[in-house]
């Protein structure tokens, strides 16, 4: 993605031509134009008006520019839930999911044998199992009288869920979603020459420099890679409703949820189209700001 | 090896300490699903005070419970194959054929998937499958689900694909070979774990998602498993512990099976593509 | 070129895509009114009519009895009975299992859509949103005067009725209702030295029960739904009998109320429960709240409890009980909910209750509507009902049924026979949902530590921000 083709590398080795190339793509984007762009058009064009599943105005809707927004903005739940959300992203996933899934792909790297591929498989299945289905092993993990977390803390009675409700939806996203930075920190390792390594260890080069000086600079790609799709995943991940439900009174009511509770329970659609909107604009700021720090002194992939 | 340094045993110590917490973190939210489906009467402790295999007899009279699983494999099946065929074919094209503004593109659409897989699409999604005649149809539900899936899929291959080394290619078709049979023959193998990765990927996205199959799908017996689960809940919302936590292993083994495959046949990583 | 090509034909298709887009936001507003009943003429209708029902209920699963009900008893029969008529009536079931919310959503898009099946069930709270919205119509101008002279309405008193009217108009035959009491656990009372046969009679006397049972160690006096968690539990088992016994309702005379003594009094009793030690306010928050409460309660932990007759059929029934309790009928007693003072509650009652309950409705896009409305007679028949509550009993609409059948299930005939006459039905408001939204905010609040006055005017000023001010009348 972030890597384009430098200007000396061959233009089309394969020779498909431009030709090629659209007939080629065009599934992809036709797919992507009828299911894709067109619907969350849609759903912008309803960000403007005041429709609802049910009631009046699901009859008789009607335009009302920009006070969905202007609304959304003033109201001070809509903060709140920007705030948590940053916080949620921040922690769970560029901290939590890069860091672990790094520092696991960077123990594990030379390993092998049954514990790599026993860490690997757990880790997988945390991100591969049902998302309503791993909402319940959390639920019944932390449940106040009879979760396994009180019996192995020896803190009975604690509502893990309530009194710490975002530390427990960012401890659960680290471990839902480490999976996919391991994995692909797994594979940007392997791209980094063991020779430049070798050199580094030779100066004496600590584990920390070797990072820094060898590692990070080949892939800054992959963690361009990542910490955008994660960012982006978490910022819109639901499942946390499932184990909170946004509570108590608010406190883990991260940006999905708030829109969640706008849409399906009070049928809002209009106000939750015009959130969704707000939504892809941080997103937006934050992929140019992943962009702006990787990309501008990122290398050229070494083509073989 | 020769007498480790003081250094290196507090390393490994190290090592090994943070490795056996990590297998606890992981580990332990499982217990439940170890053990609550095989228990009489399951609440949310992890014990088995009285094994019992009745919750899944009752699931197998169920109508609706095994035919779930089947539909949930059609449905992941289906979007799995389409993304990653749709977004691979995408992914090589961009990566070697250079179109204006392609990153700016990408970006847009990426976000875009975002709105469509929130809730706030809700309406379009359907009103969209209704004007097309895509309600309760697989089809319809697979079309939305690839159209959300594609983007990301496309962002992930196209770093597969700009990581092959075209020289292969080139030599390829020194030898005369057509553009497919460059694709077939050299470009696949060399993204395979990619295509791996991506489809389980797919299928994960899927095998959990609800709200669009349920809002899609009219009768029941196309119902996926996703939507089945939640029937085990009574009028006033309390759920069925006993049918819950079986069903939840039966529709968890499918993709662990799936994952198992992959990682057995493929390599469950993103190596091989990246060739140095 | 491809690329060109491709491009303009995404861009022709996504003009005509949105071309049909403004035509179906503006156009979904052909609505002919008009209160007059349709001229439906059993005679010139078809003799081969296909009709889909739908509910949110699932064999195996959510409401499985009714489900199962409606596939193998109640369409063999209709079938039967049309046939005896000369027509051959072809019905297909369509079940579903899910969350209220999620049901709603897919019944309003369905409905929107203008396809939706021929007879549906519903929520009696969305009688209103469904109405305003023109996915229901009066039921007379569906299928005609017929609806008005059936039999069955003669069964069926003015309130429960209510639960299918909107602005005076029948869109909804009820064929269920609920009633709200306090369970009481008599192996804790014993223990604390209150008596079996106890009944309250203001809400003083709440009070000092509870406290004789928190002497109990490990035991929670009282669970009074207050959380956001338990949703619609909060307002309707929890906030509307307390408003109600204190003397205030939230709608009256067309209007919303302002929240008056009689809501900060509701409040009140959360602040004495919850700020005195009685409630646990954990259980509140907890999103598992009421599922956990139910638990608690089966496992004798739970002194008090303020809950509809579901949680006596459904959950704490001995056989297929979420929380089952082996010894549910003589461990479990039941109560009136008291008036805060003998005679305080609206109309001067001195024991309150409020009811919600389900209604059957037809799709006024129906091809069928004599056969829809036959099938909707046919359901609601006594004969039928009764063969729906024999397996599991529970509250129709019908007063004839309930007399006869539920007399087997003491606590359930205690409800048809002390509770229905003097309960109360939220209001049949479009807004209704939304409203109750903010009660349990306000009631949170409480439970989290604020002071009623200071919820109560939050309350007051959020509700003035949904419904406006001219909605608004000087409440109780």
């Amino acid at each position: 993605m972030a890597r384009t083709a430098s200007p000396r590398a061959a233009e089309d080795p394969a020779g498909l031509g431009r030709a090629g190339a659209a007939a080629i793509t065009a599934p992809a984007l036709l797919v992507v134009a009828a299911f894709l762009v067109f619907p969350a058009l849609w759903t912008l064009y309803l960000g403007t008006t005041n429709y609802r599943l049910t009631g009046f105005a699901a009859r008789h809707p009607h335009g009302v520019g920009l006070q969905n927004y202007t609304n959304v903005v003033q109201d001070p739940g809509f903060h709140h839930s920007l705030w948590l959300t940053l916080e949620y992203v921040l922690l769970s996933a560029v901290v939590g999911q890069a860091a672990l899934g790094f520092a696991i792909a960077w123990m594990l790297r030379d390993a092998t044998g049954w514990l790599k591929r026993l860490i690997e498989a757990l880790v997988l299945l945390a991100w591969i199992l049902p998302s309503s289905v791993v909402a319940f092993l959390w639920v019944a993990m932390l449940d106040r009288d009879s979760g396994t977390l009180n019996a192995l803390l020896h803190t009975p009675g604690t509502a893990w869920a309530i009194e710490h409700p975002m530390a427990v939806i960012i401890v659960f996203n680290i471990w839902r979603g480490t999976a996919f930075s391991m994995l692909l920190y797994s594979a940007a390792l392997t791209s980094v020459p063991p020779s430049q390594l070798a050199t580094a260890r030779m100066f004496g080069a600590n584990s920390w420099q070797q990072l820094r000086d060898v590692v990070f600079p080949h892939i800054r790609g992959h963690i361009l890679t990542n910490l955008l799709l994660i960012s982006l995943w978490t910022f819109n991940d639901f499942t946390p409703y499932q184990i909170t439900a946004g509570g108590p009174n608010g406190k883990s009511q991260i940006l999905p949820v708030y829109i969640y509770q706008t849409a399906l329970f009070d049928g809002q659609m209009g106000l939750g189209a015009a959130i969704s909107l707000l939504m892809l604009l941080i997103n937006l700021i934050v992929a140019l700001v992943y962009l702006r720090l990787l990309r501008e002194r990122r290398r050229e992939p070494v083509a073989a | 090896m020769t007498d480790p340094s003081p250094r290196a045993v507090v390393a490994k110590i190290g090592r090994y300490t943070f490795l056996s917490v990590l297998l606890g973190f992981f580990a332990l939210p499982m217990l439940w699903l170890a053990s609550a489906p095989f228990n009489a009467h399951p609440t949310l402790d992890v014990s088995i005070s009285s094994f019992t295999l009745h919750n899944f007899s009752v699931l197998l009279k169920d109508p609706y419970a095994l035919p779930s699983l089947w539909n949930s494999l059609l449905l992941a099946g289906g979007t799995a194959l389409l993304t990653v065929g749709f977004a691979a074919a995408a992914a090589y094209a961009l990566s070697r054929v250079r179109v204006p503004g392609r990153d700016g593109i990408l970006y847009t659409l990426l976000l875009l998937s975002s709105i469509v897989t929130g809730t706030a699409a809700m309406v379009p999604l359907f009103q969209l499958a209704f004007k097309l005649h895509l309600i309760d149809s697989r089809v319809g539900v697979i079309l939305v689900f690839t159209g959300g899936l594609i983007p990301a899929a496309i962002f992930i291959l196209k770093d597969f694909t700009d990581g092959t080394p075209k020289s292969y290619e080139e030599s390829a078709r020194v030898f005369g070979a057509s553009p497919f049979q460059i694709m077939r023959h050299i470009v696949l193998p060399m993204i395979r774990p990619g295509l791996a990765t991506v489809t389980v990927w797919a299928v994960v996205n899927v095998w959990s998602n609800f709200l669009i199959p349920y809002i899609l799908v009219r009768n029941p017996d196309k119902y996926p498993a996703s939507v089945v689960l939640y029937t085990f809940y009574t009028e006033g919302g309390q759920p069925n512990l006993a049918l819950i936590s079986a069903f939840s292993l039966l529709y968890s083994i499918p993709v662990v099976v799936l994952y198992l495959f992959v990682s057995h046949r493929y390599g469950f990583r993103f190596h091989g593509g990246i060739k140095r | 070129m491809g690329a060109h090509s491709a491009r303009s034909g995404n861009l022709r298709t996504l003009i005509a895509v949105g071309a049909a887009v403004a035509a179906l936001v503006a156009g979904c507003s052909s609505s002919s009114s008009g209160s007059k009943p349709a001229a439906v003429n059993s005679a010139d209708q078809p003799k081969n009519p296909t009709l889909v029902i739908t509910a949110n209920d699932i064999a195996g699963g959510k409401n499985s009895n009714e489900a199962n009900w409606i596939q193998k008893t109640l369409i063999p029969d209709f079938v039967k009975a049309e046939a005896a008529k000369g027509i051959t009536a072809h019905v297909t079931f369509r079940p579903n299992g899910v969350d209220d919310n999620a049901y709603k959503s897919k019944l309003a898009l369905d409905l929107q859509s203008g396809t939706g099946d021929d007879v549906f069930s519903l929520d009696g709270i969305w009688v209103g949103e469904f109405a305003d919205a023109g996915y229901v119509k009066p039921l007379n101008q569906v299928a005609g005067a017929q609806v008005d002279s059936w039999d069955g309405w003669s069964q069926i008193t003015q309130a429960v009725q209510a639960l299918g009217e909107y602005q005076g108009k029948r869109f909804g035959v009820p064929n269920g209702t609920d009633a709200r009491v306090i369970f009481f656990n008599k192996k804790l009372f014993a223990q604390a030295g209150l008596p079996a046969d106890w009944q309250p009679t203001s809400w003083q006397d709440l009070y000092d029960a509870a406290a004789k049972l928190k002497t109990l160690p490990g035991v929670t006096p009282v669970q009074w739904d207050g959380g956001v968690p338990m949703g619609e539990a909060t307002t309707m088992q929890g906030f509307l009998p307390l408003l109600s016994g204190a003397g205030g309702s939230l709608w009256a005379n067309g209007k919303w109320m302002k929240a008056g003594t009689a809501f900060t009094s509701a409040l009140g009793f959360y602040q004495k429960i919850y700020g005195g030690g009685y409630g646990d306010p954990v259980l509140q928050e907890d999103a598992k709240g009421r599922d956990k409460s139910f638990t608690e309660f089966a496992a004798n932990k739970i002194g008090i409890y303020a809950e509809s007759d579901y949680m006596w059929r459904s959950v704490l029934n001995p056989t297929g009980g979420t929380a089952p309790m082996a010894d549910r009928d003589t461990d479990v007693g039941y109560a009136l909910i008291p008036s805060q003072t003998p005679s305080s509650g609206v109309k001067g009652q001195g024991f309150v209750s409020y009811s919600g309950g389900s209604d059957w409705s037809i799709n006024p896009k129906t091809k069928y509507p004599q056969a829809a409305w036959d099938f909707l007679a046919f359901l609601n028949s006594k004969t039928e009902t009764e063969s729906r509550i024999s397996g599991a009993p529970l509250l129709t609409a019908r007063t004839d049924v309930n007399q006869q059948v539920l007399g087997n299930d003491p606590m359930l005939k205690f409800a048809t026979d002390k509770v229905l006459p003097i309960t109360a039905f939220r209001p049949s408001q479009a807004a209704y949902n939304d409203v109750s939204s903010l009660v349990q905010k306000a009631v949170a609040d409480v439970v989290g530590g604020k002071s009623p006055e200071q919820a109560a005017a939050a309350y007051e000023k959020a509700l003035e921000g949904l419904v406006g001010a001219d909605s608004i009348a000087a409440g109780s």
